[in-house]
């Protein structure tokens, strides 16, 4: 129809669309959260298309996994979501695990829990303060890092690194806490509560924030589902899944007598409503605000979770254990598991055709599932919404192209 | 000064006068860029500690102090750059229209009585005309840099700063009114005295037209959360995208220069100008329309009265930038069309009937009684840009 109105001379002056413009956002962008490149094809304003281009972060990981013995490839696994590598090292160590039916000691399993906890809590201070750089404020990305700073000291003085830290492990850990260490995890936590309130007062409840988030990229539960959305995108969408609770024995086994609430929008309101703002009117449920919401309501869940797993850890009196060796031979096979990383479900797949090394690796990750239902929120939103959306969505390219 | 320079040195009439405009010029350009680099930094450091952290600290010795000064040095060294589609004279040309725009309003900005580049007696309107000229540059920038993110941003400057203009000029109407000039020296004279002779508490109305003000000048300059023009998580960094180097800096002086005179403007069209809370001069009995050396102090003192109120308002912008938000584009236009427009317009129909109810203000003995404004305010012989009197020509000299 369009093509016929620019055609006909007689009526092309009635015509008062104008020119349609594609415009690159991207790979170099300062809010597409690395590489990522956003084809928009906008009409002033008004953005009528987003199409996600990847790849230009690919670095055939799960090749390599098919060349190394299931231990030597846990550094790569701390690449793909470099933000919680803790969390990617688990899924691929429990993934190994659940093939060669393995059962770490119970101390190892909740020093686990307090780790990857730990690194949620990181993971998510991260995609809050880069939500406020993508909505065009500043600070609270400092105070976040700030914080996440000192989750990174800890981590440090555990395992020596402090981004790809290649601590969790097939069978267990590469190392037991160093004495001391959860004191200071304990001096965090307790430092860290009362800022949690500031995060709220400069984003969560902020006038400018709520209306630049509230009702904006509003998914709903269908297309959440339908395109395998997961982690707190799913969850901002009101569907009531975690894998700490819904995943797979091995996984919730994990957790098992860990008291902890799924953050999701259940009959109206959260599970921690009562001390934490209320949803403001304009917000609708899927929409930014909610997803963000979400991840700072998981801050505090995984702060629960970390405190959890401090007295249990510290109940258990016998050794930690000794992971597995590097050549461990895996029995033939294959297995899938999918843990819940902050990004959302991660899922690691491997074939083992008896040997150390596996014969197939895959890796499905939540991020890539998470940024594909972004052209479907953008159609007719504005240019400034572009970032709040892909934004709120809480994309790690390292983890999306591998 | 060309009296000086007529009657001692010698010179004739023009070469005399242009020397003391060419002086002038030179001062206020000079001044204001220097403030302008001192707001750069005073930027930086503001923004580090708001952020929990030191800014710059080693440039210069103790508090990083010279760290513009390196920027500068830095923004000359590096390479000039110009797309290869820009349109390479509007490319050139569009720094400078900024520049000039945002620097030429000086000329008529008082800094205290008669210390005025050049006293007009429409001194309101050409600051906010010169001033919205700089727009121009920001959208020829946008169109001449053939970068679809710097058209971008200059379409949104265009509409923006268009739009806040409406308002603009009608918060600063009411002062106009009250004062029954538009001479900003005028005005400011007008408010000598104590605290409640401010025009900021002349009437309720004021004081809801002064946050209204406040709103269109921050959103008139480009300064968060209206930096839509700019806005580097959309736009990458919109009509400045294609900038670099020396070019880049213009732009940036320009921003800087416009802050701290929307924040002057303000200060002399509701705060009292260069009158503090207490007229400390006038109790001990000085004044400053006099020629000798306590007038000349107390000139002073009133520079360091308005200057003080300016950086504030320009402090208080540095403040809300690093605390804020952006707002969306449709949410701008919709402040500016649906609130600020509206309230202004109401707020000026109210500011125009409390004249006509209660000229004296509701307690009349606070306020200065009329007869004790000084007459030389009253337009002089020159028509609409008078000259300033002998002693206005003295102190042209030390004019920042």
């Amino acid at each position: 129809m369009a093509q016929m109105l620019d055609d006909d001379p007689r009526i092309i002056e009635f015509d008062v669309r104008t020119d349609e413009m594609l415009v690159n956002m991207g790979p170099q962008h300062p809010s597409t959260h690395g590489v990522l490149r956003l084809v928009l094809r906008t009409d002033g304003e008004v953005v009528s298309e987003v199409e996600p281009h990847i790849g230009y972060l690919h670095r055939c990981a799960e090749k390599i996994g098919e060349n190394l013995t299931h231990r030597q490839w846990i550094p790569y696994t701390d690449r793909m979501d470099y933000l919680a590598a803790m969390n990617m090292n688990l899924g691929w160590a429990l993934a190994v695990e659940k093939l060669m039916k393995y059962q770490v000691s119970e101390k190892a399993r909740h020093l686990r829990v307090l780790i990857t906890e730990l690194n949620r809590i990181a993971s998510h201070l991260v995609g809050m303060g880069a939500y406020g750089l993508d909505l065009g404020t500043f600070s609270p990305f400092l105070y976040a890092f700030r914080e996440r700073e000192k989750i990174l000291d800890l981590f440090e003085e555990a395992c020596g690194a402090r981004l790809t830290y290649s601590y969790i492990t097939v069978g267990g850990l590469t190392a037991d806490l160093p004495a001391g260490w959860l004191a200071k995890c304990e001096a965090f936590l307790e430092q860290f509560e009362p800022i949690i309130k500031e995060y709220h007062a400069l984003l969560t409840t902020n006038a400018i924030f709520v209306k630049r988030t509230a009702n904006i990229g509003v998914m709903s539960r269908e297309l959440a589902i339908e395109y395998g959305c997961s982690g707190p995108v799913l969850r901002g969408s009101g569907v009531d899944q975690d894998m700490r609770r819904d995943g797979e024995a091995i996984y919730t086994a994990m957790y098992d007598g860990y008291a902890f609430e799924v953050a999701v929008m259940k009959n109206g309101h959260y599970p921690r409503d009562h001390d934490y703002p209320a949803v403001p009117a304009d917000a609708v449920l899927g929409d930014c605000w909610h997803r963000f919401f979400v991840r700072m309501l998981e801050v505090v869940q995984s702060m629960d979770l970390v405190r959890q797993a401090m007295d249990r850890y510290s109940a258990c009196k016998g050794p930690l254990g000794e992971p597995l060796k590097l050549t461990e031979k895996m029995p033939a096979g294959d297995a899938y598991l999918e843990t819940e990383c902050p990004k959302g479900q991660m899922g690691f797949y491997l074939v083992s055709d008896g040997s150390a090394i596996p014969w197939r690796v895959r890796a499905r990750s939540s991020s890539f599932s998470n940024l594909a239902v972004a052209h479907e929120l953008c159609r007719g939103c504005l240019i400034a919404d572009v970032p709040a959306i892909v934004g709120s969505l809480d994309i790690v390219m390292g983890e999306i192209d591998r | 000064m060309a009296e000086f320079l007529i009657n001692t040195v010698g010179l004739p009439d023009w070469l005399a006068w242009t020397v003391t405009a060419m002086v002038a010029a030179a001062l206020i350009l000079n001044v204001i860029a220097g403030g302008a680099l001192v707001f750069i930094w005073a930027e930086r450091k503001i923004a580090g500690r708001i952020q929990d952290r030191l800014g710059p600290t080693r440039t210069g010795g103790k508090f990083g102090w010279l760290q513009s000064l390196a920027d500068g040095i830095k923004l000359l060294a590096k390479e000039d750059l110009m797309p290869d589609g820009a349109d390479g004279m509007l490319f050139r040309l569009a720094p400078y229209v900024s520049f000039c725009a945002s620097f030429c309003a000086f000329i008529a900005l008082p800094f205290a009585f008669d210390f005025v580049g050049q006293r007009m007696n429409v001194g309101v309107f050409f600051v906010i005309a010169v001033l919205g000229l700089e727009v121009f540059g920001v959208i020829l920038a946008g169109y001449a840099s053939a970068s679809k993110w710097s058209l971008f941003g200059a379409m949104r400057e265009a509409a923006q700063v268009v739009s806040y203009e409406v308002p603009l000029g009608m918060c600063v109407v009411v002062p106009v009114m009250l004062a029954g000039s538009m001479d900003l020296v005028t005005i400011a004279e007008k408010q000598a005295g104590w605290l409640t002779n401010w025009y900021l508490f002349h009437d309720p109305f004021t004081f809801v037209i002064f946050w209204v003000y406040v709103t269109c000048a921050v959103a008139s300059v480009n300064r968060a959360p209206f930096d839509l023009a700019e806005a580097e998580s959309e736009l990458v960094a919109g009509f400045h995208t294609e900038y670099s180097g020396l070019r880049w800096s213009y732009f940036f002086m320009a921003e800087y220069g416009s802050m701290f005179l929307v924040s002057a403007l303000a200060a002399l069209l509701f705060l009292g100008g260069w009158n503090g809370p207490v007229p400390v001069a006038s109790l001990l009995g000085l004044s400053e329309g006099t020629g000798d050396t306590a007038g000349y102090f107390v000139r002073l003192l009133g520079m360091a009265n308005l200057l003080g109120k300016a950086t504030l308002g320009v402090l208080i912008m540095m403040w809300i930038r690093w605390t804020l938000p952006r707002l969306r584009i449709d949410q701008v236009m919709m402040t500016c069309l649906k609130y600020c427009t509206p309230i202004a317009a109401a707020m000026f129909l109210g500011a125009m009937l409390w004249q006509v109810a209660l000229p004296g203000g509701l307690v009349p003995a606070l306020r200065r009684p009329a007869g004790e404004i000084r007459e030389g305010w009253l337009p002089g012989p020159g028509g609409a840009f008078a000259l300033p009197s002998a002693d206005a020509g003295k102190v042209a000299k030390v004019n920042p």
